[in-house]
């Protein structure tokens, strides 16, 4: 799954070739400038040759044209390679990060990985496109000076590599600082991702309580440490960032003090003098980014590490390594001495077994945090259970394809999810292809949904906000509904689904599941109304099954169901 | 529902570019003193870098070709006296400007996030969480390097420019003009540049926040996804969007690259007409060589700073579509707000009055038409209906998460327009259907109710609503932390805790939107007994479809095509036979 970021580049190697090609030529363009002005100073000037001079300047627009057009070539392929191998990355962290399990999902925030795949990627980005096209330029371009002036008069060159030596130095120590703190902003970053995202997604609740001033005031504690860290940064640059800046200045003023002795003594031209101090004014630039470049250098290898954490994260469930395929689900169901406890411990099913047929419908009650929305979760295997075994068409779960354990399972889930996007889309979700519009349809009128949605000016075409922001409760819950119907699959489960429907919607959608006869149903349920006809009713309490059995016999018990009987409907 | 969802790109505003800076550049004047001393600094250095080459022309003129050593060594010694001060000033220029800079950045967040708070929810409803978030951290951070480098690179940059430029006509003005011969060709390339890449800037970061939309909306649901076992058809949008966004990018830079290739051309043929004019035209007799050297040194100073200007200005335009996408927010007026004046309400003693009352979400589609009712201070006002019929909007209104078209609302006789909304809300207890939990321990989360409650005032919250017995058996009891959404817990136990969070505050009015839908019917009913005792004397409105939830309810109002349809108290309306009856025996109907 994971690639390192080096591979990525040697994908791209010929990419990154054909871009440093163009740097190199261009770079080189660029010191024959100094070459040319050396000899119109000394031929044209002082030697008096004016006929070569149109031989010269013709030289330099070749130079200007050449520089124009690999300057262009250069800057593009980099974006071009950078950009590409940037959306690699991200595509191949998304994937990765949706294939992770429940147990990850609960412990990490949204607005953590947010700033993972977006703002993390693209501080990669910019340090393998822009910041490493100018990494690469300022080595090469100092080599190139360097070499020339050596080639001049090597002695005076010594300046300059001193300089140098003493510059790279400097941006070293300032890449050590700084890494350590890109990583703390990266970390603090995600923090007020997080802080603003739970604000804006949990607006109704902040409004509720009118809050406002308060979530204002935490997201200003969150801003300040902010602020501090990124005051940590720049007085690690102010601190050496200057050197660098002064460095540069100097080297100008010891060449000319040098060089002018030199020229005094007869030892070099004018004309060498001149270019010396033009291939100085070179190598200012370079040296000045220096500072700069390792800065970006650093944010983004902190990036890179974090990214790198996520990788490390390895999904709990996984397709097992020789998976059974079934040629068909039949959807019969078993539950074989199951227990379940998360990471804490805390045991939340404890011995459960049940048996469902193919066709048959099955109830489940039991208090709240009793560990209904866990057996489903089980059967999902969205979590794997700590004991025992759960069965599909009597093969372990644990064996079958993944996949195809989950595609036979439509889930209607207690906390609707829908997106935003069209009803249509919504309810085709996880089986786009396959499902048509007169499935969409069918759906939905199965699920009470069609007549509110036929109402709505595009119908089916309605996009609906996040969450399905401005559809009411109830409505949500059918197009949720409709979603599970859409896709028919051998198991139906329907997790406490109608709680915002009126009675009579209910009453209907009752009918209809009835209907299924190819299709397990589980159906959790507080409202006695919605298992009253289950093959089988199992009510849970305290993580365990404490009576089970159909209506009648459960009435005949005078147990729990007996008691949520009478609380409902009053006295038989 | 126009609905702003990932597919589609957001509508800007075209506002002028230099508006924008100009706005963006107020926050930043807000520190005269420290930007003075920056300028004073900056005015040193760039005399300094000026001085440079007129130094190394003085030392080649007057002192090398004469053999003058002494001389030399005098001159090169004020040059490093001059260029040492600097690093210093160097220093302090950046401490402080980056200091500025923070502060800016910090400033405008923090309004942006104030501003985002004062918003109702027809902006919230028009956008995915994930777009709002991608301008206030994303758009903002971008601003940085635009504020940081505007000041100490831009405004220098400009300063050696036109130094440059005049320095060159002081000394030799047909030297001048020929090096400069070709900015008319610069700019020209300049403009169509910008002209191109500015738009595509523009649509490159709508589809890093349509990217960061979807990435919101996948994470959020991923439950679902993988349920669904959609995960492949998540993977395609997200790969459709990531080249999507990369496209863009691509598009931009096609143009935006160019910049760099245009002023070195300009640059080259500076350099020729230079040269040419300076020993074809004027002759090689009329202008020393040091003066052609250090005119050669005045075109790379000239060119650079244009380099370093078209490279930020291409940041700029990059950058300035961030700022405007701020400012778009910043100007977003909240429809529901507080007019100026409002009085605060008063200790709600807890009487309300519809009168009239009308109101529609999309145009034309009434939800609620002419809906008129009272109530008594400490009734118990259930409120049943099919899905879809106006229940929760009657509620919404009460709280003035929606304003009425028509009609007043009125609590112990103040219309609630008159009086500001937090002092409204702060006195109600709201529990809307989705109970959300925020990241933190329990006890943080019940308190978000009422910040400076105590543990008693907490437990005593939490017993109530029965929330205490499951809290005590996790390890941490109150202080177990919450991960994101009260991941962990069952839907029926974030919904007692969010229901204790509604407790704690002892509202005056208390709404409970099937507050307990998700909890089994031997809870709900040790919850009702439990908050019995405290809501003596409190209106509350109570929607469910549960009748074991709202049997013991003063009065029950059916809610059905956008009115009242029936009122009355259970006994009555079954008496009466008519719609509630209906209900009623819909839920019977199988089970009995």
């Amino acid at each position: 799954m994971r690639k390192k970021l080096s591979t990525y580049i040697w994908e791209y190697k010929w990419s990154y070739l054909f871009a440093i090609a163009s740097l190199v030529i261009s770079v080189s363009l660029d010191m024959l400038a100094p070459m040319l002005t050396m000899h119109i100073i000394d031929d044209v000037i002082i030697g008096g040759n004016t006929a070569l001079l149109p031989r010269l300047l013709a030289g330099i627009f070749m130079v200007g044209v050449g520089r124009c057009i690999f300057q262009y070539t250069k800057e593009y392929t980099f974006d071009k390679t950078g950009s590409a191998i940037a959306s690699d990355m991200r595509k191949k962290l998304f994937d990765h990060i949706q294939g992770l399990s429940a147990g990850f999902f609960d412990k990490t925030n949204t607005g953590e990985l947010m700033a993972r795949v977006k703002d993390d990627i693209d501080r990669v980005w910019n340090t393998i496109s822009y910041v490493g096209m100018l990494t690469i330029e300022v080595a090469f371009h100092t080599c190139v000076v360097l070499f020339c002036m050596y080639r001049l008069y090597a002695p005076l060159a010594v300046i300059p590599t001193a300089a140098m030596v003493l510059s790279a130095t400097v941006a070293i120590c300032m890449e050590r600082k700084l890494g350590a703190i890109y990583e703390e902003i990266s970390d603090e970053n995600s923090r007020l991702n997080t802080v603003a995202e739970e604000n804006i997604a949990g607006v109704r609740t902040v409004k509720a309580f009118a809050r406002e001033k308060f979530e204002i005031r935490k997201f200003l504690s969150h801003n300040e440490r902010y602020y501090e860290l990124n005051m940590k940064q720049s007085k690690v640059i102010v601190r050496y960032y200057p050197y660098l800046q002064i460095i540069t200045k100097l080297i100008l003023m010891f060449v000319l003090l040098i060089g002018g002795k030199l020229v005094i003594g007869g030892k070099i031209t004018l004309g060498t003098l001149g270019a010396f101090l033009e291939y100085s004014n070179n190598i200012v630039w370079p040296m000045e980014m220096l500072g700069w470049l390792s800065n970006d250098l650093s944010a983004g290898l902190a990036s890179n590490k974090k990214i790198n954490k996520i990788y490390e994260v390895q999904p709990v469930i996984k397709e097992p390594e020789d998976p059974v395929v079934l040629d068909k689900v039949r959807g019969e169901i078993e539950f074989r001495n199951v227990s379940f406890h998360k990471e804490d411990m805390h045991e939340i099913l404890h011995d459960i077994s049940f048996k469902a047929a193919a066709g048959s419908t099955v109830g489940i009650m039991g208090a709240t945090g009793a560990g209904k929305t866990s057996v489903v979760q089980l059967l999902q295997r969205l979590y794997d259970a700590t004991g025992g075994t759960i069965c599909l068409d009597g093969v372990d779960i644990t064996r079958l394809s993944l996949s195809q354990l989950r595609s036979s399972i439509s889930v209607v889930m207690q906390d609707v999810f829908l997106f935003s996007d069209t009803i249509n889309e919504n309810v085709k979700l996880g089986k786009k292809s396959a499902v048509s519009e007169a499935i969409v349809r069918k759906a939905s009128k199965d699920a009470q949904a069609s007549s509110f949605i036929e109402r709505m000016a595009d119908e089916y075409e309605t996009v609906i906000g996040e969450r399905g922001v401005g559809l009411s409760g109830g409505q949500k819950q059918r197009i949720s509904i409709a979603r599970a119907l859409a896709k028919h699959t051998p198991i139906l489960i329907m997790d406490d689904s109608t709680s915002a429907l009126d009675m009579e919607t209910e009453h209907e959608i009752q009918k209809m599941l009835n209907t299924l006869s190819d299709t397990t149903k589980l159906i959790i349920a507080h409202r006695i109304s919605a298992v009253r006809h289950a093959d089988e009713i199992i009510v849970l309490d305290n993580g365990s099954i404490a009576e089970h059995g159909t209506h009648e016999e459960l009435m005949e018990k005078k147990g729990l169901y007996y008691m949520t009987y009478v609380s409902q409907y009053g006295q038989v | 529902m126009s609905v702003n969802s990932y597919k589609q790109d957001e509508t800007l505003n075209e506002k002028s570019k230099l508006q924008t800076l100009g706005r963006l550049f107020a926050y930043m004047l807000k520190h005269k003193s420290a930007l003075i001393a920056v300028l004073f600094i900056m005015a040193y250095c760039v005399a300094v870098n000026l001085i440079n080459p007129l130094i190394i022309e003085a030392a080649i003129d007057r002192h090398i070709s004469i053999g003058d050593l002494g001389g030399l060594y005098r001159l090169v010694g004020i040059a490093i006296c001059l260029n040492a001060v600097m690093i210093v000033l160097v220093k302090l220029r950046m401490y402080i400007m980056s200091k500025v800079c923070n502060k800016v950045l910090v400033e405008i967040r923090q309004q942006l996030y104030t501003h985002i708070q004062t918003l109702d929810f027809k902006f919230f409803d028009s956008r995915p969480t994930g777009k709002i978030l991608a301008r206030i951290i994303g758009d903002i951070n971008s601003l940085k390097d635009v504020l940081s480098n505007s000041v100490t690179t831009l405004i220098p940059d400009f300063i050696t420019v036109c130094s440059v430029v005049a320095i060159m006509f002081v000394k030799n003005a047909r030297l001048a003009a020929a090096a400069l011969i070709s900015i008319p060709l610069m700019t020209v390339g300049v403009w169509f540049i910008q002209l191109r890449s500015h738009k595509r800037w523009q649509i490159y970061r709508k589809k890093g926040s349509n990217l960061n939309a979807f990435v919101h909306e996948d994470l959020s649901g991923i439950r679902i996804i993988q349920s669904f076992n959609a995960e492949s058809e998540t993977h395609d949008t997200f790969y459709k969007l990531v080249d999507e966004h990369r496209g863009a990018f691509m598009e931009a830079v096609k143009y935006a690259d160019a910049f760099g290739s245009i002023v070195d051309f300009c640059w080259g043929l500076g350099n020729i007409s230079l040269w040419y004019a300076g020993i074809i035209i004027m002759g090689v007799d009329k202008v020393s060589i040091g003066t052609l050297v250090a005119f050669g040194s005045y075109i790379s100073m000239f060119w650079q700073p244009i380099m370093n200007l078209s490279n930020f200005y291409n940041q700029l335009i990059t950058n300035i579509s961030g700022a405007e996408r701020i400012f778009e927010i910043l100007d977003t007026k909240p429809e529901i707000t507080d007019d100026e004046g409002v009085a605060e309400m008063p200790e709600i003693s807890g009487t309300i009055d519809f009168e009239n009352v009308s109101f529609y979400y999309e145009e034309g589609v009434k939800v609620l038409e002419n809906v008129s009712f009272h109530i008594n201070q400490g009734e118990t006002i259930a409120l049943v209906g099919p899905t879809g019929a106006g229940k929760t909007t009657i509620v919404n209104l009460l709280s003035r998460f929606y304003d009425v078209q028509g009609g007043t609302i009125k609590i112990d006789g103040h219309d609630i327009k008159s009086v500001s909304i937090e002092s409204l809300r702060r006195q109600m207890g709201i529990m809307t259907q989705d109970n959300f939990l925020f990241t933190g321990t329990i006890k943080e989360n019940i308190a978000y109710g009422k910040l400076d409650a105590t543990d008693e005032e907490i437990i005593a919250a939490a017993k109530a609503v029965h929330a205490h017995e499951f809290i005590s058996q996790l390890p941490d009891g109150y202080d177990t932390r919450l991960e994101e959404r009260g991941g962990g817990l069952s839907v029926g136990q974030k919904q007692l805790l969010a229901f204790a969070r509604t407790m704690v505050s002892m509202p005056k009015i208390l709404i409970l939107d099937e507050a307990t839908s998700s909890i089994d019917t031997k809870t709900e009913l040790l919850v009702q007994d439990g908050i019995e005792a405290l809501l003596k004397g409190r209106t509350s409105f109570v929607i469910a479809h549960r009748l074991s939830t709202i049997q013991k309810a003063d009065r029950i109002f059916v809610i059905d095509n956008g009115g009242i349809v029936e009122e009355g108290n259970a006994a009555e309306l079954m008496a009466k036979k008519g719609a509630y009856y209906k209900l009623y025996t819909a839920q019977l109907k199988d089970v009995v």
